[in-house]
């Protein structure tokens, strides 16, 4: 008996102190805060006490401190729930891991744009080229040991100090050989500089490109854009640029005829007699064969070919006016009338062909 | 343009390295600031300064000399200054008559200002003015914005963006529970913004969840909202514009459902369900002469020929 209220009396004295704990962790608030726990970050909504901020002094700080502890105990209990772990083992800090901030922030310099690929890269793709991963070390035969590939103490001797050079076969026995290496190795440097300078020139270029207008008045005009104004220059004589000299590469292009080639052209009266005699011995075999002149299947197949272009076409039109009913609605259109008909053309035409000319042989 | 991109090609690696710390990147460096002092910045204003510097401690750059700007009319020192430092964030510090204790904080996008706030100090207590310990430079602080105002007004929104900005230090995907021991909590009343400083106590309490208090360590300041200069809206959405890299990849094939239930799809190929394996039951077992039927009269044995 007298344990069991000792017992009691433990729990009693036990129990408000438990409930102080418990309850010193929850707050109270009318509107719920928004967490961004990725920045450790709490937006209290709620507009703050102002009789307790009113006066200045330690009363404002008091109150101010008070709100704040409110609003990080908050935090806190946030913090807490996301799932930790001990990191370093069992006897190491607790660690939380937190999810990405999710308050957006403006960034600090722009996203980078990708270069386009120079010249080589886009032949090494074309190609199928890649690149072959090298080692860094190299054996040495003479030092027998492993040297860096280039660098200091690299594997084939250091090239400064080569003091014999062999002079080549074919080569002049006066000429100076280390003169020659330097210059080769002066050259090759200058071509690397330059071509990675038009390298980033071509990037830049890509990267500011303007839509230009086609002709530029003189100065900075492109090889492409040379050879256009040269071509318009031509065309803008009276004549249409078929009396201009041309340059000694100029390729000759046949101008565009367009609408203006209702001109026929005929053959001199007196010109090749062996291509004229093969000409008419050509017409002679045709009429002479049993053969008709047109063949009516190949003729008939491309007009039907063309009809089902057109129809399709005009099916493609009907469909975007009218959705998706267009599509239900189709009528096939009737074959078996367009072929005969086709057919019933074909016929007279094609007699008129053979009977048209005849020659005495 | 990168250390590979540009027309003079860094000589070593040091210079190289340099380069590429600055060059755009997708995922960006942490923001530093500059605290720059006016013309005639008097104590308050160079203690101000001071004292930020010393919670923005490594990320921020403070300038011992005056420079004579004026950063509302003439933003080319202030863009100047920024790329030579890398400084995405400043805070200038000035004290005329018409504009007493005046602090201008503000932003970069592209090494050219984004947004721009001035701020009014009314009232000062510096870290020195408090004597307690403090917490050791570099924590991460916690960021709290008490009032309606942050939500409600434009300039107030845009200021706790700038302010978060300018205070969140580093980001890590995790944190040690027990480190978190800085906060810094922002009120906005009556057109006044209270900003203190606290250390947080862990304390025992019943449950896993700590309780806190707070311990007043400096710096605190009341400051009154003046001119600002924000970014114009599409600028502001140009600064705010992620590439596409960094957004999450959707794992396919799985989809959530309101209660939190994480639905997955197998796709399977076609199964033959004649070689399906179930469970063995004895009396299903085929028997030899099942067996030679099937296989269209031949037995499986051959009978041995004496030939």
């Amino acid at each position: 008996m007298a344990a069991a209220v000792r017992v009691e009396e433990l729990l009693a004295a036990a129990a408000p102190g438990e409930r102080e704990g418990l309850r010193s962790v929850s707050v109270e608030k009318e509107l719920e805060l928004e967490f961004d726990l990725g920045n450790l970050l709490a937006l209290d909504p709620n507009p703050p006490p102002a009789a307790g901020l009113r006066g200045a002094g330690p009363r404002r700080e008091a109150a101010l401190r008070a709100l704040a502890r409110d609003n990080a105990q908050l935090l806190v209990a946030q913090l807490w729930a996301l799932p930790a772990e001990r990191a370093g083992g069992a006897a190491g800090p607790l660690v939380a891991s937190l999810p990405e901030p999710s308050c957006r922030l403006p960034r600090e310099k722009p996203p980078p744009k990708p270069r386009p690929p120079t010249r080589w890269e886009q032949f090494a793709r074309l190609k199928g080229i890649r690149r072959r991963k090298r080692t860094s070390l190299v054996w040495d035969e003479q030092a027998k040991e492993w040297r860096r590939r280039w660098g200091y103490r690299r594997a084939g001797g250091d090239p400064a100090r080569s003091w014999l050079l062999e002079v080549p076969a074919g080569a002049d026995p006066e000429e100076d050989q280390f003169a020659k290496k330097r210059q080769e190795k002066r050259e090759r440097v200058a071509r690397n500089e330059f071509n990675r300078l038009r390298n980033l020139a071509r990037a830049h270029r890509a990267s500011t490109a303007v839509p230009a207008p086609p002709l530029h008045p003189t100065g900075h005009q492109s090889r492409e854009e040379l050879g256009l104004a040269a071509r318009v220059a031509r065309v803008s004589t009276a004549s249409l640029g078929r009396f201009q000299p041309r340059l000694p590469k100029e390729p000759v292009e046949l101008p565009p005829r367009g609408r203006c080639s209702k001109k026929r052209r005929f053959e001199p009266v007196l010109g090749d007699l062996a291509a004229e005699r093969g000409r008419q011995l050509e017409l002679l075999k045709a009429m002479n064969s049993k053969k008709p002149a047109l063949d009516i299947t190949r003729a008939v197949n491309k007009q039907l070919r063309e009809e089902d272009a057109e129809a399709a076409a005009a099916k493609g039109k009907k469909q975007k006016q009218r959705g998706k009913r267009g599509r239900r609605q189709q009528q096939r259109p009737a074959r078996g009338g367009r072929k005969s008909g086709a057919r019933r053309q074909q016929r007279p035409a094609g007699g008129n062909v053979t009977g048209g000319k005849r020659k005495k042989a | 343009m990168d250390a590979l991109g540009r027309v003079v090609k860094p000589k070593t690696k040091r210079a190289k390295r340099f380069l590429e710390r600055r060059e755009p990147k997708l995922t960006e460096n942490t923001k530093n600031a500059m605290l720059i002092k006016g013309g005639n910045a008097n104590l308050t204003v160079t203690e101000v300064l001071k004292d930020i510097y010393a919670v923005k401690k490594p990320f921020a750059v403070l300038y011992k000399k005056k420079n004579i700007t004026r950063p509302f009319e003439d933003q080319t020192s202030l863009e100047f200054f920024s790329k030579k430092s890398d400084c995405s964030l400043f805070l200038f510090g000035s004290h005329n008559k018409k504009r007493p204790n005046n602090l201008i904080i503000g932003r970069m996008f592209d090494y050219h200002v984004l947004d721009m706030i001035e701020l009014g100090i009314e009232n000062f207590v510096s870290l020195k003015d408090v004597k307690n310990n403090k917490c050791p430079e570099g924590t991460k602080p916690m960021l709290i914005f008490a009032g309606d105002m942050f939500e409600l007004n434009e300039e107030y929104r845009r200021l706790k963006n700038l302010l978060i900005d300018f205070f969140r230090g580093p980001t890590v995907p995790s944190i040690r529970l027990a480190g978190l021991e800085h906060v810094l909590h922002f009120t906005a009343l009556d057109g006044k913004i209270y900003m203190r400083s606290y250390k947080v106590l862990l304390k025992k309490s019943g449950c896993k969840i700590p309780r806190i208090e707070l311990e007043d360590i400096g710096p605190s300041l009341d400051l009154v909202m003046r001119r600002t200069h924000l970014a114009s809206d599409d600028l502001y959405k140009l600064s705010l514009k992620q590439p596409k890299a960094l957004k999450p990849k959707k794992k396919k094939n799985i989809s959530h459902d309101v209660f939190g239930t994480t639905y997955g799809r197998i796709h399977m190929q076609k199964q033959d369900l004649s070689k399906l394996q179930t469970r063995k039951l004895k009396g299903l077992k085929k028997r030899p002469a099942e067996k030679s039927a099937q296989d269209g009269g031949t037995s499986p044995k051959k009978s041995k020929s004496a030939w």
